[in-house]
């Protein structure tokens, strides 16, 4: 019911509350550096930023318009380079141009690149258009290894921010300025692709996206309205691109290729394609986990995608329509009815992670892939995984916690649909 | 002589070498209301698709107000002003009933695909939308997905599409196919409504909704059409009987 | 020049087998299910991984049996509890499922084999050579794979036209509602397909593990070809995904065998760049250095001039 929260129509008092919303999300960004002062914490909110352009753009293109890319970093990598050797250009010729400005070379690189790619894959939806836009993701991440003068191969192209036209005492050496550039660029781009949400185009994208033949019978070229909706995404991601050049100061081969387009849809995908907060909430949280979890276990991209996998499984609508779907619920006074079961849900669900987890992590130490020896702490416990205590202490986590979670499941639906049938009663009446 | 709203000439398709539409030639004049009959299996509603530039013919023309549309997208062919409707519901399952409606008022409004005014903020284009959900006795249900609406009102829905946009010719494909009684009764009440001063094209089953809206029918059997006449004159022709088998054509009065 | 020809011929048609033996269960699987399997080439990683594991405790030939078998059922386990649960949501989410089972089986592989190539070897009794052509050794090994191959696509075309199993596959390529109606248990066969399409893709895994590099990367390397393969020839054909492995296997060899670049052909027509000039470095590189994006090169040019793939006939 995600879809309808965003595509419903609200009637007056909207305007002042989507204000609100944006006022709030500036004064966010303002003071967000003041509680995570941390270098940590500012290059990973920095990050955050970022992702979260990058994903809203990837969003218009699977969320808005039904169109699964799996070359999405194409536009977003492009953009950055572009910007690099614009950083670079400028530096040399000393122009006087500020940097603040060079996330638009990034948007320009990223929508031309979109016109040229967007003609050839745009003609087909559905799964050609994901193989294609995957074989062009390939032919571009290839070239990038060949073409050495541009891309710089596996060691890449680096460039120096604090070279560039110095405006209003800024020279962008501290990472609190750039976080603040960055913020500024995600405040403008969410505005931006909110408001095409809005629009007559957004509506057509969202109609081609449910029943692209229908629309073509109410007047729409389908193949149009896909090939502006992918333009306007790499645009969008060209920005992203061109903050992250910004940001790192250097760009490679990887950051055109296959990875990115993963990481992209994934966090997408587990934020929620259907509303448009979703993005925003899946860019914040991949973001974080790979910053908390790359230092905590080796196999964390793994965790990522069962993650990834038990959504697509279970919650198609991603965590915005999990919680979208509660908003009844919420609305009725009613969410305390659910907390007993799902908190029982949640505890069985987490111990059979952690059994899970344990033994995931244990035959890590004991595989090839490991170089540590077998020791290792687990939530800080020092264990051997070529004992046999820990393997039994994983399997007696799993396996009774799997079982109990699998009984559990039915309460929780069953609460669920108790309290949602008696939400709706409320208001009615 | 007059320029026909829709005008079928020597057409033909065929599905590999299966002959679906055998040779069909037909003129609609403007205002008419215009039914199509034939048994199951006759070609109805691939003749339908060949109109509205959902297949390509295989041979012959259409003209729609005299410009040949033959071979033409749906989309070009919405453009030029005609606007269908589908045997099987086809609409915007996740979006609202409002939004639905509102989209396919969108192009011939000239609203098209801007990018930057905002949708909620056009008036005329609310409006329209609105006085349509009335008509069409959808609008308290605007804010529903059209995905969770019974059979007849998703019936409805897809007829409020198919007119919004001001398509003067409309094609209807069996609009009240799959209704009761009395849900019938309410959709060619609607459909007299709707289509009112435009031209109207529709293949149906049922023959108290044929000879209660149609000015004129065509029979359509294997693919040619037998008879073209006022709805009299089809029930007293011979070969229609014979098609038929005297069976359906003689039961309403 | 001839030498290079008829060896360069048998390793792409060596190649395009290896391709479609993989293509073949891919096409199977998304014509009878709709579900183009994202995880197809990771089943051959891994085909190839277990093959290496298993041929180090029983030899080649047992593993040659037994590691198809086994990611077969892997394959037919994750269509029963995995592909069944996410179809309620459409053809999307499937695509979806299988993009986050390709993610985490290279992990697992990563996990478990780490990141480094593993040593498989051609076992003792084929790594011989097996004729020379002027001074080329055409090994053993090779002709094995090319005639492993060829066997499994004679018996894929036997089961295919002459079985009762394989007129209901050949149905349901062309009218995939129709499965449903023959009165068939729908979920049976597509576990069955399912099992079949990814066993055969570890056949290729197994048989080009020791002639290629049995590594983590090997699924992400493989499988963009195999959608090129399966889009060049058309969605759902099984007869354009075999055109079109060959012509890409036979395009990607001969371009490896190819030393000459832009510039030399401009040289021929006395053009010269200078070297510093800003598109020099497109001109400079060679045929050979291309051959990797090859396959998306004629992807883009298909797409330009046929939509609908070599053979193909489905729009979407």
């Amino acid at each position: 019911m995600s879809a309808v929260a965003q595509t419903g129509v609200r009637r007056t008092g909207r305007g002042g509350a989507l204000a609100g919303v944006w006022v709030v999300a500036a004064a966010l960004f303002a003071v967000l550096p003041y509680v995570f002062s941390s270098g940590t914490g500012l290059t990973t909110m920095s990050l955050m930023a970022i992702m979260i352009i990058f994903a809203l753009s990837y969003n218009m293109l699977l969320g808005q318009t039904g169109m699964l890319s799996f070359g999405h970093a194409v536009y977003y990598g492009l953009g950055g380079f572009l910007v690099v050797h614009a950083m670079n250009g400028i530096t040399a010729a000393h122009l006087p141009v500020p940097l603040a400005v060079l996330p638009l070379v990034g948007g320009v690189a990223g929508l031309v690149f979109g016109v040229i790619f967007g003609s050839v894959s745009t003609r087909r939806g559905g799964t050609a258009f994901a193989m294609i836009s995957l074989g062009l993701g390939e032919l571009v991440g290839a070239s990038a290894l060949i073409l050495r003068d541009f891309f710089g191969g596996e060691d890449g192209i680096t460039t120096n921010r604090t070279k560039l036209l110095h405006v209003a005492g800024f020279n962008f050496g501290p990472q609190l300025q750039v976080y603040y550039l960055i913020a500024f660029w995600c405040l403008v781009c969410m505005m931006a692709m909110y408001a095409l949400t809005r629009t007559p185009f957004g509506r057509i994208c969202n109609a081609v996206r449910d029943n692209p033949e229908r629309a073509a019978f109410i007047g729409y070229n389908t193949q149009s309205v896909r090939f502006i909706a992918f333009c306007l995404a790499g645009l969008f991601a060209g920005i992203a691109g061109g903050l992250t050049a910004i940001n790192f100061e250097i760009m490679n081969a990887a950051n055109v290729g296959a990875a990115p387009s993963g990481i992209v849809l994934l966090m997408t995908y587990i934020g929620g394609v259907g509303n448009f907060a979703g993005p925003v909430i899946g860019a914040v949280l991949i973001t974080f986990l790979q910053v908390m979890l790359s230092d905590a276990t080796e196999i964390w991209q793994l965790y990522l995608g069962i993650l990834f996998i038990v959504m697509v499984s279970f919650a198609p609508g991603g965590i915005a329509g999990l919680i979208a779907m509660h908003a009844p619920v919420w609305r009725a006074r009613l969410l305390h009815r659910l907390v007993p079961a799902y908190a029982l849900a949640l505890a069985l669900g987490l111990v059979t992670f952690a059994g899970a987890a344990l033994a995931l992590e244990m035959a890590y130490r004991l595989s090839a892939g490991s170089e540590g020896g077998t020791a290792f702490r687990f939530l800080h416990v020092p264990l051997d995984a070529a004992s046999a205590a820990p393997w039994s202490l994983a399997v007696l986590l799993a396996v009774p916690g799997f079982v109990a979670f699998r009984r559990v499941l039915p309460i929780v639906g069953n609460a669920w649909a108790a309290t949602l049938a008696e939400a709706r009663r409320g208001r009615g009446r | 002589m007059t320029v026909q709203a829709l005008e079928i000439e020597a057409l033909h398709k065929n599905f590999g070498r299966v002959p679906i539409i055998r040779g069909v030639d037909l003129a609609i004049a403007a205002g008419e209301r215009h039914a199509v009959i034939g048994p199951n299996g006759a070609g109805k509603s691939t003749l339908f698709h060949l109109i509205s530039g959902r297949f390509a013919p295989s041979s012959g023309h259409i003209r729609l107000h005299g410009a040949d549309i033959t071979g033409h997208a749906p989309y070009e062919i919405n453009r030029r002003g005609l606007a269908r409707s589908f045997q099987v519901t086809n609409i915007f399952p996740r979006l609202s009933v409002f939004e639905n409606v509102r989209c396919a008022a969108m192009w011939a409004m000239g609203y098209r695909t801007s990018l930057w005014r905002a949708v909620d903020g056009l008036a005329d284009l609310t409006a329209r939308t609105e006085e349509v959900l009335e008509q069409i006795n959808l609008i308290d249900r605007r804010d529903l997905p059209a995905g969770v609406l019974s059979y007849a009102e998703q019936r409805a829905l897809e007829i409020g599409i198919t007119i919004v946009g001001g398509g003067d010719v409309v094609l209807l494909d069996e609009p009240t196919a799959g209704m009761s009684r009395s849900e019938t009764e309410h959709a060619v009440a609607l459909i007299r409504k709707v289509t009112e001063g435009r031209t109207l094209v529709m293949v149906e089953h049922d023959m108290g909704v044929v000879f209660d809206l149609a000015d004129r029918i065509s029979v359509l059997v294997y693919g040619q059409i037998i008879a073209s006449d006022t709805p009299e004159r089809v029930r007293a022709n011979p070969a229609v009987q014979e098609a038929y088998l005297g069976t359906a054509v003689a039961a309403p009065s | 020049m001839l030498e290079l020809i008829i060896v360069s011929t048998l390793n792409g048609v060596l190649y395009g087998m290896l391709l479609f033996l993989m293509a073949s269960g891919l096409t199977l699987i998304f014509s009878m299910m709709g579900v183009l399997n994202f995880a197809h080439a990771s089943f051959y990683m891994l085909g190839a991984f277990f093959g290496y594991q298993l041929s180090r405790a029983l030899g080649f030939w047992p593993a040659l049996l037994i590691a198809p078998v086994l990611v077969g059922a892997i394959g037919a386990a994750v269509e029963r509890y995995g592909l069944r649960t996410v179809h309620r949501h459409g053809h999307v989410a499937e695509l979806l499922f299988t993009f986050g089972l390709a993610f985490v089986i290279e992990e697992v592989v990563q996990m478990l084999w780490g990141r480094l190539p593993v040593d498989y070897r051609v076992p003792p009794t084929l790594d011989f050579t097996a004729f020379t052509i002027f001074s080329t050794n055409y090994p053993a090994y090779k002709l094995f794979e090319l005639l492993t191959a060829i066997a499994i696509f004679a018996v894929l075309l036997l089961v295919l036209t002459r079985t009762r199993a394989g007129l209901i596959i050949q149905a349901a390529l062309t009218h995939p509602d129709m499965v449903a109606m023959l009165g068939h248990n729908v979920p049976r066969v597509f576990m069955l397909a399912f099992g079949v399409g990814t066993g055969l893709a570890a056949v290729a895994g197994v048989i080009a593990g020791p002639a290629l590099v049995t590594q983590s990367n090997m699924a992400g390397l493989l499988g963009p070809i195999l959608f090129v393969v399966v889009v060049v020839g058309g969605l759902g054909s099984l007869a354009g995904a075999f055109a079109a492995s060959l012509l890409i296997g036979l395009v990607q060899t001969f371009a490896v065998a190819m030393n000459v670049s832009l510039a030399d052909l401009l040289a021929l027509f006395g053009a010269r760049l200078a070297p510093d000039a800003f598109f020099a470095e497109i001109t400079q590189v060679t045929v050979a250095q291309i051959a990797p994006i090859m396959p998306y090169l004629l992807l883009v040019l298909i797409l330009i001039f046929r939509p609908r793939g070599l053979f193909g006939t489905r729009e979407t």
